[in-house]
């Protein structure tokens, strides 16, 4: 009985993760053989470090999806947010309220995002692609469009520091935000409200979940995984910048996507995001070390994200239609 | 006459499932023949291997005399086959004329010619005595109209084999005449028609012969005029139904109110509603499509939050306002549309069964615990009978009684007290029906009182204790089910019987 049980439970992970798994180590064994440096531990983090950013901002992208909706604007949040870090540390303010204050205008941002579209019913979309130009705004007027000098310890060592030299800090970060999300999204009430309330909205208001706070909720957490990437960021260049994180969006949109994430909503997982910010990781990673011109990066990236979600969407079916 | 088509030994195995096992179909020009079968009896893997969608994996299938090989959905429009899904497959936004000619609108120059295709969509409404204009907007139209559309979008196509999927299930009964109307006439036209519906009346009123499927099994085929109910029921399911109805055998368990509405009223929905249910007790409302039956029951739900009017739980004044109170008060829903308002189609069947009440999963730190989950699930699987392969399974590929048991089980796990249930037999087949109708009896026993909504008068006969008749969004009789007639019954919904305000 056991063993028939976990007989199906690995199936079931075969199922989630399988394609997009393949694919990961498809890429890893694909760049291993045309670069020596790839499959170095040190490189190996490297990748793990500059996936950090946009792990974080898909983890909450994943709850945006899940229900159905979507967030344009976190690559405005993290700017904004990297600016009010900026602004805060270089008024003499302690670094902890400051980063309390990051995370209190992350999830601000978002509450706004939430309020607006599930209180005057404005699709998410159209919200979102109007606030990416405010939050965006917001950041050059606060700054007059000059980026403010970060040098913080606290804040370079949480970006770009290395615990007993070998693990980089952005890692241990997104590992601790991993966990937390994917217990969040499969654990908890909440979690399954929102997997409900995306699989079929009208269902999940008749069993009483209040899916127009649901939907603030959700934003909220999009903004705060948005405030987190932003002192990431802001350590990895030294600075905080109203222009950084532009199309950021798209990347953690790609993520969640690649990981099998439904844009129709009601499904998703934390762990399939992962991976797929990590196919985005190595795909960066790997064509740098080959020395392939930028240009011709952004195509193959395209073209690798169409393909890689074109086997998981065949997947998904033939599993379905057995 | 002679035969069209003819379909033999076909089988189709999906890996784990043999879904058809040696089904032979035999459809003649000018004749309807009833496909019967429960659900999961294999009709919808018969008429999508006729249609196209899916290929056999044994078998022949012989079309007017010649052995042909359907390879696809096109190809078995070109051959004439054409297939009206019970789901309606409308494009709201766009018009009437638009959607019956969707993909095969007539064109000039290569583009398309609008006044050609809105005057061959009122030529073609007109012969089928449609009264809709071509030009309006398929989401102006009620859901019935919106089926007619499919059914003049179907024959626009000129097909010899129509294959008609419950094709009443949204239809009043003024509407089931006209389309009953118009298969007489595809019938004395040469057509011929597969006709799937559960409802026996109708198959004994326009099938010339049934074909019965079981588990995938061919059992038989058998002349309507010559057969009756009751054999094609035992041919179904494989045994004596001596009833199709569970007897009830007390009126309530205990004599008090349970659930008292008085004056409930919500402008242009429903108005000066008063009803009261006991323990143990099932009130039948009955009403036509659009007579405002389904927005009473929102309104106790709270959905449709009423205007005014009160509300008495146990004799205690209660407000509910919204689905989330109603569940607080232990008040459950079954709704009529239970795919997009009931169910989590991409979900598995734990998911569904349990998001009622998802606090009951959480163990003491919070977290959704598996184990907990997987019994309750189990539970419900087992005791209802519900027929999935795992309770992993994604619930969009289980029949309609399943689903609809699924449905139940989620509110049970609310423990209600009071059940609303909006047509709980649509769409499914009278197995699944009989086991659901014992299930009500079953609850009524340990006190909890029924509220059913039904347009099929006979079931609502038989099963409720109580009967109020809709129309008009308002109460308009008080019967007792006993005592009454379908007559009775019918004149009041025709607005020419008097109100009758005898209490019992």
């Amino acid at each position: 009985m056991n063993q028939r049980i976990k007989k199906i439970t690995d199936n079931r992970l075969f199922k989630s993760y399988g394609g997009v798994l393949l694919a990961l180590i498809g890429l890893m064994i694909l760049f291993s053989t045309l670069s020596p440096y790839f499959l170095k531990t040190n490189n190996i983090l490297t990748v793990l470090s500059q996936v950090s950013i946009i792990a974080i901002l898909a983890f909450g992208m994943t709850f945006v999806l899940m229900i159905g909706e979507i967030d344009l604007s976190v690559g405005s949040i993290v700017a904004l947010c990297g600016v009010v870090l900026g602004l805060m540390l270089s008024n003499g303010y302690n670094v902890f309220v400051s980063i309390i204050a990051v995370i209190a205008a992350g999830a601000l941002a978002g509450l706004f995002n939430g309020f607006v579209s599930a209180k005057f019913r404005i699709p998410t979309f159209i919200v979102t692609v109007a606030t990416l130009g405010i939050f965006r705004g917001v950041g050059y007027a606060f700054t007059d469009a000059k980026p403010i000098e970060i040098d913080h310890p606290v804040i370079l060592f949480l970006g770009n520091s290395k615990l007993f030299n070998v693990i980089p800090v952005p890692v241990i970060v997104v590992v601790v935000l991993l966990i937390i999300a994917h217990v969040l999204l499969s654990k908890t009430k909440f979690g399954r409200q929102a997997k409900i309330a995306g699989g079929n909205k009208t269902a999940a208001e008749y069993v009483g979940v209040n899916t127009k706070r649901l939907q603030m909720k959700i934003f909220m957490i999009t903004g705060v995984a948005a405030a987190i990437s932003s002192i990431l960021l802001a350590a990895r260049l030294y600075s905080a910048q109203p222009n950084a994180a532009t199309g950021y969006e798209l990347d953690a949109i790609a993520s969640a996507v690649l990981g099998g994430t439904s844009l129709s909503g009601g499904y998703g997982t934390v762990l399939g995001t992962f991976i797929g910010a990590l196919i985005i990781g190595v795909i960066n990673n790997g064509m740098n070390l080959i020395g392939m011109p930028y240009f011709y990066q952004q195509i193959i990236k395209g073209l690798i994200i169409i393909i890689a979600v074109y086997i998981d969407v065949k997947n998904k079916e033939r599993m379905i239609s057995k | 006459m002679s035969t069209i088509l003819e379909m033999k030994d076909i089988k189709k195995i999906f890996p784990g499932v043999v879904a058809l096992d040696g089904v032979n179909l035999k459809a003649e020009e000018g004749k309807v023949l009833a496909l019967l079968g429960e659900n999961g009896a294999g009709k919808s893997t018969l008429m999508k291997i006729l249609s196209g969608s899916y290929k056999p994996d044994g078998g022949e299938i012989h079309l007017y005399g010649k052995k042909e090989e359907i390879k696809g959905v096109n190809h078995a429009k070109t051959l004439g086959i054409s297939i009206i899904y019970q789901e309606l497959s409308i494009s709201p936004n766009l018009s009437v004329a638009a959607n019956i000619f969707a993909l095969d609108e007539p064109t000039r120059f290569g583009f398309i010619d609008d006044k050609e295709m809105i005057n061959r969509a009122k030529k073609l409404l007109e012969e089928l005595e449609i009264d809709i204009s071509p030009t309006m907007l398929a989401k102006e139209l009620s859901i019935s109209n919106q089926q007619m559309i499919e059914i003049a979008k179907a024959l626009s196509k000129n097909p010899k084999i129509i294959i008609m999927d419950e094709p009443t299930s949204a239809l009043s009964s003024k509407e089931t005449k006209i389309l009953f109307k118009i298969i007489r006439k595809l019938k004395s036209e040469g057509k011929s028609i597969i006709y799937i519906s559960h409802r026996m009346e109708e198959l004994f009123e326009i099938t010339d012969s049934v074909t019965v499927l079981r588990d995938g099994k061919y059992i038989g085929t058998v002349e309507t005029a010559q057969t009756t109910s009751e054999e094609l029921i035992r041919m179904m399911v494989g045994r004596e139904m001596d009833k199709v109805y569970p007897q009830k055998d007390f009126k309530y368990t205990k004599d008090e109110m349970l659930i008292e509405l008085k004056n409930y009223n919500k402008k242009s929905f429903y108005s000066n509603i008063n009803l009261h249910v006991r323990p143990g007790e099932i009130l039948g409302l009955y009403g036509l499509m659009g007579s405002g039956r389904t927005e009473i029951a929102q309104g106790i739900f709270g959905i449709l939050k009423k205007d005014s009017g009160e509300m008495y739980i146990h004799g205690k004044k209660v407000h509910v306002d919204n689905p989330f109170s109603a569940i607080e008060h232990k008040i459950a829903f079954v709704t009529e549309d239970r795919k997009n308002e009931g169910l989590v189609l991409s979900g598995s069947v734990y998911e569904n069964v349990t998001m009622a009440n998802i606090g009951k999963l959480l163990n003491k730190f919070g977290f959704i615990d598996n184990r907990k989950e997987t019994m309750i699930t189990e539970k419900h699987v087992e005791s209802l009978r519900i027929k999935t392969p795992s309770i992993y399974q994604t619930i969009n590929k289980l029949s309609g009684g399943n689903q609809q048991k699924i449905v139940l089980s989620k509110w049970f796990e609310i423990e209600p007290e009071i059940l609303i249930l909006d047509e709980p037999t649509r769409g499914i087949d009278v197995g699944a029906k009989f086991e659901i109708y014992k299930l009500m009896i079953e609850l009524t026993k340990n006190g909890v009182g029924i509220v059913m909504i039904s347009s099929e008068l006979p079931e609502i006969l038989n099963i409720s204790d109580r009967l109020l008749v809709i129309n008009n969004k308002s109460i308009v009789a008080e019967l007792d089910p006993k005592a009454t007639t379908q007559e009775e019954i019918m004149t009041f919904i025709t607005g020419r019987g008097e109100v009758n305000e005898s209490k019992n």
